[in-house]
């Protein structure tokens, strides 16, 4: 029996894997559910809208490490994550010029606003694919890990090791960043509140001398900031391929609906309650048994409960419990 | 009837010119290759219709219940695996039955008990129990049957009745996903359906392309039996020999135009039946309360009609026919490929051809399905050719024209999506509206 050991190895190949992806999924969860309380659809495009941004900001980091420049230990991608921004954001200014704002003048039904959210995610999944292809590209530079397997168990003396990547710190704490960000925005400056009180009311907002389509610029400059960031924190820690971006809408709806769709909070809590049970149900628990377990008990299995390739079912089993139980999310969302 | 408006005829016999374009510039093995598809696509696109046109509801999991009806293929025209039963049949059979035990009595507990936190213990205790011995009879089982044979069999196999009767029961496999999903999803807000649906499709395909017990996964399932001849024996029969002569064909190319006219035939007549029970369905009073129900929810609900059932019944209704669809597709094929089911081309594709055709229109799906299906096969060589064009004045060696001349694939992805933007703009009722 071996406490330490044992939390080591969670701590390895859950808690620190978690923490990140768990990070990813709350930045792309916040994105829709920002979408849906203000312009009230759930937006399908939004895990290409990811991989778009993420895609310019490759291409500008390309630029920067061909010119030279890099920002040493760090990925150079952070120089390039606000090119990426400001290209995205006018991409869904246009979009929304083109596409959206015709069916607000319209007062369409949500739904109409979903199958036009199709048209987008097929254009803009054609644009990824056309520019950069359908193949993994990497692009991370810059120091590895923060804290490596060997270097922890030389330092700890302990037998099991614990290695943190540098994608992984600095996912959690760029999410930190943006998440404060975005929480003051929306509590403390004016163009905030009144993104709120759009949200909560439409027509008190528009009574109170709201500007609408104010409001709608913003909300496509934060979800372009969101979604980039997310896309390209994500691209950092596993890789870059247009594909599984796509796959991500499942995870990142499952997150804003369990926390409460329409509810930044909510969409932080639920990325992290998504990210948790999909890793700790798709990870084989033996190693962590044989620490803890006496040795006669220990186990033959590998204490798997679902194979990784699963890890969608997850998501998908905890949306279902949640749509069963408690369709409002955790934390209330404004929809039913 | 809308159908003899000649609008309509035009729109239809602009698509016949399509095709025969097709066959006189590049062959008519080509085109008699897209109009299986298209007929298919039709088919698919009436299930989608008949959930978004009928009812107003939003099924992005097409992709789903297509590759259920492709499983239901595999189970029931392969011929079975001797050695893998007698290895893990039972086992399996038993395996599979405690599972669905275990969600049985969950269900029940949970429904008998009274509300409190007994009832939560209860519950996950039945669960977590279960799925412990539903694992323990399940693992070996499955090893047991992977390991007969893996590089040939190493599967059940199916039950090696004739392919056709496949058809009925893919719908049947889809319908009960379909009860599941809609159960759970219908009576909330319509994107949840949606997205309840999207999840259910990738939980299909996972377990499609990781059971190899079940269907080989991404092995993948080959040589499924045809419905109709094989060209080998038609060129070796002399009736056919003769008939070939007689129309002055080389024997060859017509055996597989031949057999390609066989597979549209039996799908025109799925096409035809399907089209007209969707149409007598449409215009009996159960149609006409649908609509009702659509159009207005709330006072059809003051009227007596229970909205959430009869959701759930045209939700079933629509993707069992995409379930049989999608047996269809296996069998025109002759080989499940799991990894083959892409929610864009099998999904979203749909929705295009739903919309471009007329929502609400089952005749304006038929033309949809193939017009977009001529659409998303032809755009690519129209690309390419584009691209050549538009490349032409650039050097040999230059990178951005050979990035160009190789991105002319995924043209086809941009013009879908412009396509579905334009008609939705513009046209929002389609190319045939609703009467």
């Amino acid at each position: 029996m071996d406490l330490l050991n044992a939390i080591v190895v969670l701590a390895n190949f859950v808690i620190v894997p978690a923490t990140a992806y768990g990070a990813q999924l709350a930045l792309g969860a916040l994105g829709v559910t920002l979408i849906y309380g203000i312009l009230r659809f759930s937006n399908f495009a939004h895990g290409d809208t990811m991989a778009f941004g993420a895609m310019v900001t490759i291409i500008v980091t390309w630029g920067l490490q061909a010119a030279g420049i890099s920002l040493g230990p760090l990925p150079t991608a952070l120089l390039a994550l606000p090119v990426g921004i400001a290209v995205t954001s006018l991409l869904l200014i246009g979009t929304d010029r083109l596409v959206y704002r015709f069916y607000r003048q319209q007062k369409a039904k949500p739904v109409i606003y979903v199958i036009a959210s199709l048209g987008v995610m097929f254009i803009m999944n054609g644009l990824v694919r056309f520019i950069i292809g359908v193949d993994d590209q990497r692009f991370a530079d810059g120091e590895r890990f923060i804290v490596s397997a060997r270097n922890f168990r030389e330092i700890t003396g302990l037998d099991e090791g614990l290695a943190i990547r540098t994608s992984q710190g600095i996912t959690v704490v760029v999410a930190v960043i943006c998440v404060a960000l975005l929480f003051w925005f929306l509590n403390r400056t004016r163009t905030g509140k009144s993104m709120r009180a759009f949200s909560d009311n439409e027509d008190l907002a528009l009574l109170s001398g709201i500007n609408p389509e104010r409001v709608v610029i913003y909300t496509w400059i934060i979800v372009a900031a969101l979604a980039t960031t997310a896309g390209v924190l994500y691209g950092l820690d596993k890789s870059f391929k247009p594909f599984t971006y796509f796959q991500l809408l499942l995870p990142i709806f499952a997150s804003a609906i369990v926390g409460g769709l329409g509810n930044p909070l909510g969409a932080i809590a639920g990325g992290f309650v998504i990210a948790f049970s999909e890793i700790s149900i798709t990870y084989a628990f033996r190693r962590f048994a044989n620490h803890i377990l006496p040795e006669r008990w220990e186990p033959e299995g590998l204490l798997q409960l679902l194979s990784t390739d699963y890890k969608f079912a997850v998501s998908f089993a905890i949306l279902l419990i949640v749509l069963l139980f408690r369709p409002t999310g955790i934390f209330q969302g404004k929809s039913l | 009837m809308s159908m003899i408006a000649p609008r309509n005829v035009l729109l239809f016999g602009m698509l016949a010119v399509l095709f025969i374009l097709t066959g006189m510039m590049q062959s008519w093995n080509t085109a008699l290759t897209i109009f299986n598809m298209g007929l298919i696509s039709a088919i698919l696109a009436l299930g989608v219709n008949i959930q978004w046109g009928y009812a107003g509801l939003f099924n992005v999991g097409v992709v789903g219940f297509t590759a259920l009806g492709g499983l239901a293929a595999v189970l029931v025209s392969m011929p079975p695996v001797p050695e893998a039963w007698s290895a893990g049949g039972p086992r399996m059979l038993l395996a599979l039955l405690s599972g669905a035990a275990t969600i049985g009595l969950a269900i029940a507990s949970w429904r008998r008990l009274p509300n409190g936190g007994l009832r939560v213990v209860v519950l996950l205790a039945i669960l977590i129990g279960g799925f412990m011995i539903y694992r323990a009879i399940f693992d070996p089982a499955r090893d047991a049957i992977e390991s007969v044979e893996p590089a040939l069999t190493g599967y059940l196999g199916g039950l090696g009745l004739p392919v056709v009767l496949a058809w009925p029961i893919g719908g049947l496999f889809a319908a009960g996903a379909a009860w599941i999903v809609g159960k759970t999803a219908l009576g909330l807000r319509s994107d949840y359906l949606a997205i309840a649906t999207l999840g259910i499709a990738e939980i299909i395909i996972a377990v499609m392309k990781n059971e190899d017990w079940l269907a080989r996964g991404v092995k993948n399932v080959t040589g499924i039996p045809r419905p109709v001849p094989y060209e080998i024996d038609l060129q070796n029969s002399s009736w056919f020999i003769n008939l070939a002569d007689r129309l002055g064909a080389d024997y060859v190319t017509f055996s597989s135009i031949f057999v390609k006219l066989c597979y549209s035939a039996l799908f025109i007549a799925v096409l035809l039946l399907l089209i007209t029970l969707t149409q007598l369905a449409l215009n009996s009073p159960w149609g006409r309360m649908m609509r009702a129900i659509r159009d207005n929810e709330v006072s059809s609900e003051a009227m007596g009609k229970n909205v959430t059932s009869r959701h759930l019944q045209i939700f079933i209704l629509g993707s069992a026919i995409c379930g049989l669809a999608g047996a269809m597709i296996t069998t025109l094929d002759g080989q499940l490929v799991p990894s083959s089911y892409n929610p864009l081309r099998f999904t979203f594709l749909i929705w295009v051809m739903v919309i471009v055709g007329g929502s609400g229109n089952n005749w304006g799906s038929v033309l949809g399905g193939f017009l977009i299906w001529w659409l998303w096969i032809m755009v690519e060589p129209i690309g390419l050719w584009l691209m050549t064009v538009i490349t032409s004045g650039m050097a040999e060696d230059s990178g951005l024209r050979s990035h160009l001349i190789d991105s002319a694939a995924h043209m086809r992805l941009l013009t879908m999506g412009i396509f579905l933007l334009l008609v939705l703009r513009f046209s929002p009722r389609g190319l045939i509206p609703e009467k």
